[in-house]
């Protein structure tokens, strides 16, 4: 009840009674060229994500998430409508808005763990010396990965790299976290932990995260707000509200129910197409 | 035929026994096993078995014109290292080498940095390579005598151009198989141009630039004592390939095997101690190669 308000609040007061929007997307249409086609990816798309928000984007495969997430990591430029970050369009990659990805191998084989973090304060001198490393290290030890500053990436379980992973973005302060299915190689122990661990350095740092899945109940989970998009091409099928839920209450009937309409909102398209 | 009640069993739970010495997680090999995992020494056994099959037969043939012992070729080895011949001739190889190699790898750095960064670059770099690296370098030989005359500039070309295709040939190939998350990886954090190449793919392609850089070392050595078996007979300071060819025609056999264990020895060093330890210190650290 409480989030279907907040919902209602927030979509008729407009943004300028909620924070500015720190990502906003207009009329957003992605596409991307195979060797023979043109692919229309999402299609006049519009979102906000608000400082702090962890934003996930849901969606059947082929709905054009992940397009959205790249065109946000400034990988591909929209052919219609605006991408904006604080104001300023997106055009291309930037340390601001770092990525992190489901595969396992983002992480440089060449550098041990507190390399791969170091890498992008050194790479890009926003972060220099003693306090890049003291940087580091705290994030690592916030991500229980304190133990193996030294160990080369090809040592560590799945969980594990991807715990670098995050830790390599967040250790940059980007503006916004971006997160293409982090946790989908994961095994279902091991995702349920990096869930709540990612919720639990969410409570510490509040930082802004956009996060693409393709699983309803994750995304009731990770999510504060759940954008929930329509298949070939993505279009936006609602906006919701998930702030509520979290791990303690999965059982509960109104986890079920918001599990419901999403469910409903996602496959009823595909019924009546048929 | 009675139904069996699958609910009949009960539920338990337990805490998991403590587990004694024999038990223990991990424990060391015996120490042949260890021992024969050093490759060290299992080469060394077989380069052993080698020397001694080489001794016996030579004594055997006994035709020392023909076929030296082993013992004749390194009593010929230790005279010609004692007066100091083989190691002046081995430093003017090695001198010519180390020159042709590295100006070799340079020319492979700007033509592959191109390839990477154009489209026309990959072309040229696919042509060239195409036409040039079936060619054997020693078939440029006459012309490179032709532009240079005799001496080390001769040597220099020939052994740039068995280098440069094999190594630039590789570390494309390495380039392009750099895996797309990797190289977003790099982008996402601003890298662009030459400090991209240089902290993200050349390590990412690290694997395939080793493999080029050892085909290139093992075409340059060979290619430079051919070359100077064929014209060092008229150079004033000979290399190892003069070396031989003099022995050869003083008939000293001794010494052509001499020569020639050199050459093998040289190239032993160079791959199994430098490359190796490159090797161990990189691709296989960062677990891009077992």
């Amino acid at each position: 009840m409480a989030a279907g308000a907040i919902a209602v609040v927030r979509t008729a007061a407009g943004v300028q009674e909620m924070a500015a929007p720190l990502l906003s997307a207009r009329g957003l249409t992605l596409q991307y060229r195979t060797p023979q086609h043109i692919v229309t990816a999402t299609w006049r798309v519009d979102f906000d994500v608000l400082p702090s928000d962890r934003f996930v984007l849901l969606g059947p495969s082929g709905c054009g998430k992940s397009s959205i997430l790249k065109a946000v990591g400034g990988f591909l430029p929209p052919v219609e409508g605006t991408l904006t970050i604080n104001g300023r369009p997106i055009v291309r990659p930037g340390p601001d808005r770092m990525m992190v990805f489901q595969e396992f191998e983002q992480l440089l084989p060449w550098r041990t763990v507190l390399g791969n973090v170091l890498f992008p304060m050194r790479a890009t001198g926003r972060f220099r010396g003693r306090e890049a490393a003291e940087r580091a290290r705290d994030i690592l030890d916030r991500v229980g990965l304190g133990k193996f500053t030294d160990v080369y990436p090809h040592m560590l379980s799945g969980g594990m790299k991807m715990r670098v992973a995050i830790a390599r973005a967040m250790a940059m302060q980007p503006d916004i976290l971006l997160m293409d299915e982090p946790f989908a190689a994961l095994d279902a122990l091991t995702r349920r932990k990096m869930q709540e661990e990612l919720l639990a350095l969410w409570d510490q740092l509040r930082f802004t995260m956009l996060f693409v899945t393709h699983s309803i109940e994750e995304a009731i989970l990770v999510g504060s707000r759940i954008l929930v998009l329509s298949p070939h091409p993505g279009r936006v099928r609602a906006e919701l509200n998930a702030d509520a839920f979290h791990h303690g209450n999965i059982d509960q009937a109104a986890f079920g129910h918001l599990s419901k309409r999403i469910h409903r909102l996602l496959f009823e398209d595909a019924k009546v197409a048929q | 035929m009675t139904a069996i009640d699958l609910s009949a069993r009960p539920e338990f739970e337990r805490t998991p026994a403590e587990i004694g010495a024999e038990g223990a997680v991990e424990r060391p090999l015996p120490l042949w096993e260890r021992a024969w995992n050093s490759a060290a020494l299992r080469r060394a056994v077989l380069l052993t078995l080698l020397a001694l099959t080489w001794e016996l037969y030579a004594r055997i043939v006994n035709n020392p014109l023909l076929f030296p012992t082993l013992s004749e070729t390194l009593e010929a080895l230790a005279r010609d290292l004692q007066n100091g011949i083989l190691i002046q001739r081995t430093s003017t190889s090695l001198h010519v080498l180390l020159l042709g190699y590295a100006s070799g790898l340079a020319i492979a750095a700007v033509f592959t940095t191109l390839a990477v960064s154009t489209r026309v670059g990959t072309d040229l770099l696919a042509t060239l390579t195409a036409m040039f690296n079936p060619l054997p370098a020693i078939a440029l030989l006459p012309l490179a005598l032709i532009w240079f005359g005799l001496g080390v500039p001769s040597l220099v070309f020939v052994i740039i151009h068995s280098v440069l295709w094999a190594v630039a040939l590789n570390t494309h190939t390495g380039f392009r198989a750099v895996p797309e998350t990797l190289r977003m990886t790099g982008r996402n954090v601003g890298l662009t141009g030459i400090r991209y190449v240089a902290l993200l793919l050349i390590p990412a392609a690290f694997p395939a630039i080793l493999a080029g850089l050892k085909i290139g070392w093992a075409f340059a050595w060979r290619t430079l004592i051919a070359a100077e078996l064929v014209f060092g007979a008229s150079a004033r300071q000979g290399g190892l390939g003069w070396h031989i060819f003099e022995a050869r025609a003083q008939l000293e056999t001794a010494t052509v095997f001499a020569g020639l264990l050199v050459v093998i020895v040289i190239g032993l060093v160079v791959e199994s101690v430098i490359f190796r330890v490159i090797e161990a210190r990189t691709v296989n650290r960062w677990g891009m190669q077992r």
